[in-house]
């Protein structure tokens, strides 16, 4: 199964290392990493994504809190929760034919933020099937993408502090049952509400 | 030789911040940790370190190789529960250290490792004797730092023996670039204290897994305690010993357990896996409980996973929360300190009547007792059981041995019997042939008044055999027994069990060992026949100084009884009929 990794690290050389030789010893690829500074200070906040067995869950969660540098872990792929992943695209585009990448750009809710006589780039936020829907239709005109570049996916539980992150450091406010309009699925990714 | 300064102003260091290089500040931390004795071998990117070493109270033991203060670090903290220290020159220095890092996480020792590096400005230009040691030890320790600037050191060093000792221990290595032993910091050892101890955040036990546990005691008919090294590690031996003599429960031990739980006990079963007694297996095979005490499922207790312990529930006690689950799925998890653990369980257990389970065992034993090693006629042979048993009856059971990997190892695990914990010093996780030479070194440093034997075959010594030198600088009263049988023999042994006797590369030309130790000036003699082996154990613990016996025993011997890797527990190789060796070391 797909197991998400949300963890706080110090933000010192070499903890990516040490995050990162974990799955190497366990043979296990990870397919999406994204790190940055959290909200906290002198901590970067990574999402990390792989395939695992799901009993294989615990003990890589157990064993990622034992690295003396990672804070804290959890593991959200079965809670409900916002995930999103940035593309920024770069097309070869000529004013004949611009007009209809800027269709799809809006069908897509994309943006163009570079436009120059041959080509432009759209950058474009998302779940990954949305971003992967966009590159498929692209790539039917051949030779159109000339580059794609993808941050990996960020993930955080929805709701009112539920993230089991801020409990765990003692560092949320107080856990407050959910506003009834605030709706929480009951998976991920499937039933996203469009950013603003 | 370098001469000891006064070292009185040294002691001040540590009440009053002052102005010290890198270097002193390597040492006046280790002071203010507590350690006495530093097992080492300098090097160009460590100079400064040494340089300073007169003005401190710490005695540094010279090694033959760093592979050797690694393992002594190791020994040290075996032996005595402390943290051991070794330290090393950049380059081949700490590459050197890596085999003895290895062998101490694999058992969860306490060791710290400081080994110096090029100046930082040198870092990464593969600059001489230069090589990533943070990144090569990055997973054979529980941490390590890369320290660049000397105002970092002290914490650094200070949080390393945190970490060493805290929850589930291991080796931790500290590197430091030469530039920041050069330079000068004030030095605040109060302020260098790391943050507090934070325990793993999935350590659980709760009130409901304690009730559940208490009850699967409760209902048992075949309860097994499984004991392993944590229980030393915890210092639970109280703790486990009131649980099984309370609940009447059979105390069966890993290979690092051994100590842990009295040999002379009734309840103790003796050494589970591999080459454990046949009973004891067939113990655990027929449980319906099993009580695991800090240890951790190896593939050397378990043998086949698929078949392992099936009728059993398991309770597993254990402080590494990455472990749960891992090998064999458990029934109850009590995920935490072992000895804090079973003083909360321990209120919940009542007296249990054990007696139907424990004469079962007693009598699967069979008529395994009546080919003890006391009634079989000396045959003119030498076999490496009787050195053992020996050993271990002329000693009185009293002494630290230190062994290697291999049979001798297996045969000191069931000839010798421990009565106490931190007698034995073994690498079992690791199997690391030379360790036994090294680690009695350090353990002899940690227990002075001690006897220390070291046990090693004839091919694993001569891994470290130069290590012979550093018991004659240190003046150390250690005795060695070779078991000597020209062979690879636990390799030769697999080799004729499943190879069909194809001894490629296993039999071994050795030195005169006792020529080898007359050229260290250490004394020594052969011994060829049991009629000999008395004597010459007594003659070499009443010699003065160091003394080595090579034991010339049975060539093609083997060890019984043997789980063929993969096996189900119960599918072992029993000792052939017409075998003259013991069958049982039921003789306590």
């Amino acid at each position: 199964m797909t197991h998400t990794f949300v963890a706080y690290v110090e933000d010192i050389p070499g903890v990516l290392t040490r995050v990162a030789s974990l799955f190497r010893r366990l043979n296990i690829n990870i397919s999406s990493l994204t790190v940055g500074r959290s909200e906290r200070a002198g901590l970067s906040r990574l999402t990390l994504v792989c395939e695992a067995s799901s009993e294989a869950g615990d003990r890589i969660r157990a064993s990622l809190y034992k690295l003396e540098n990672i804070v804290d872990v959890d593991d959200i792929a079965k809670a409900p929760n916002v995930t999103r992943e940035l593309a920024l695209i770069k097309v070869a585009a000529n004013p004949r034919n611009r007009a209809q990448i800027f269709d799809l750009v809006e069908v897509f809710r994309a943006r163009i933020v570079d436009l120059t006589s041959e080509s432009l780039m759209i950058e474009m936020t998302g779940v990954e099937s949305k971003i992967e829907g966009l590159i498929e239709i692209l790539r039917e005109d051949e030779g159109r993408i000339l580059e794609v570049c993808r941050s990996g996916k960020m993930t955080m539980r929805r709701g009112h502090h539920t993230s089991s992150v801020l409990r765990a450091m003692g560092k949320g406010p107080d856990e407050k049952p959910l506003p009834e309009d605030e709706p929480e699925e009951a998976s991920n990714a499937t039933v996203d509400i469009e950013p603003a | 030789m370098g001469t000891k300064q006064n070292t009185q102003s040294a002691e001040s260091h540590l009440t009053t911040p002052t102005r010290l290089t890198g270097a002193e500040i390597v040492w006046a931390t280790l002071v203010g940790e507590g350690v006495s004795t530093v097992f080492g071998y300098p090097g160009g990117a460590i100079l400064p370190v040494y340089d300073a070493l007169r003005k401190f109270p710490i005695h540094h033991v010279l090694v033959r190789h760093e592979q050797g203060a690694a393992h002594m670090a190791d020994g040290f903290a075996r032996a005595s529960g402390k943290v051991g220290v070794c330290m090393a020159t950049s380059g081949p220095g700490a590459t050197n250290l890596v085999t003895g890092i290895a062998t101490a996480m694999l058992d969860s020792i306490p060791v710290v490792c400081i080994t110096g590096n090029v100046s930082s400005k040198l870092l990464g230009s593969d600059a001489f004797q230069e090589v990533d040691i943070t990144g090569i030890t990055l997973p054979i320790t529980k941490h390590n730092f890369l320290i660049s600037k000397t105002e970092d050191i002290a914490h650094a060093i200070r949080y390393a023996f945190q970490i060493a000792q805290s929850g589930r221990p291991g080796p931790v290595l500290v590197d430091i670039t030469k530039d920041a032993q050069q330079g000068t910091a004030i030095f605040d050892f109060e302020a260098a204290k790391p943050r507090p101890y934070r325990p793993h955040p999935m350590l659980k036990v709760e009130d409901s897994g304690l009730a559940k546990a208490a009850e699967l005691i409760r209902n048992a008919k075949k309860p097994v305690i499984l004991s392993g090294h944590g229980v030393m590690e915890s210092g639970a031996m109280e703790q486990v010993r009131t649980l099984a003599e309370r609940a009447q429960i059979p105390v069966a031990l890993t290979l690092l357990g051994l100590g842990g739980f009295p040999a002379s006990h009734p309840l103790n079963l003796g050494m589970m896996g591999m080459h454990g007694e046949s009973w004891v297996n067939h113990a655990i095979q027929d449980a319906d409980l099993l009580i695991a005490c800090g240890m951790r499922f190896d593939d050397r207790v378990t043998g086949s996973l698929s078949t392992y312990a099936l009728k059993a529930k398991k309770i597993h006690i254990e402080i590494d929360p990455a472990e749960i689950n891992k090998n064999v799925k458990v029934d109850v998890a009590l995920v935490g300190d072992l000895r804090a653990v079973l003083e909360e369980l321990l209120p919940r257990i009542s007296g249990r009547d054990g007696s139907a389970w424990i004469k079962t065992i007693e009598a699967s034993k069979g008529d395994v007792s009546v080919h003890d090693i006391k009634n079989i006629p000396d045959s003119g042979h030498l076999y490496a059981a009787h050195v053992m048993h020996d050993l271990w009856r002329i000693t009185g059971g009293e002494a630290i041995v230190a062994t290697d990997v291999g049979q001798h190892q297996m045969w000191e695990a069931q000839y010798f019997h421990h009565e106490k914990p931190r007698s034995l010093v073994t690498s079992g996780g690791l199997g690391t042939m030379g360790f036994a030479l090294p680690s009695a070194i350090g353990a002899k440093m940690a227990c002075p008044d001690k006897e220390v034997w070291v046990v090693a075959g004839d091919g694993g010594f001569q891994m470290t055999a130069a290590e012979l030198s550093t018991i004659v600088q240190e003046k150390l009263k250690i005795n060695i027994a070779i078991i000597n049988n020209g062979y690879l023999g636990m390799v030769r042994q697999w080799q004729q069990f499943f190879y069909d006797s194809n001894y490629e590369a296993t039999p071994l030309v050795s030195p005169d060992f006792v020529k080898l130790a007359d050229a260290h000036g250490i004394r020594g003699r052969a011994v060829t026949t049991r009629s000999e082996l008395a004597e010459a154990v007594k003659e070499a613990r009443t010699t003065d100084g160091p003394f080595l016996l090579n034991f010339m025993v049975e060539k093609e011997d083997s060890v019984y009884p043997m789980i063929p890797a993969g096996s189900a527990l119960h599918e072992m190789i029993r000792r052939p009929g017409k075998n003259p060796i013991v069958e049982s070391p039921d003789d306590k």
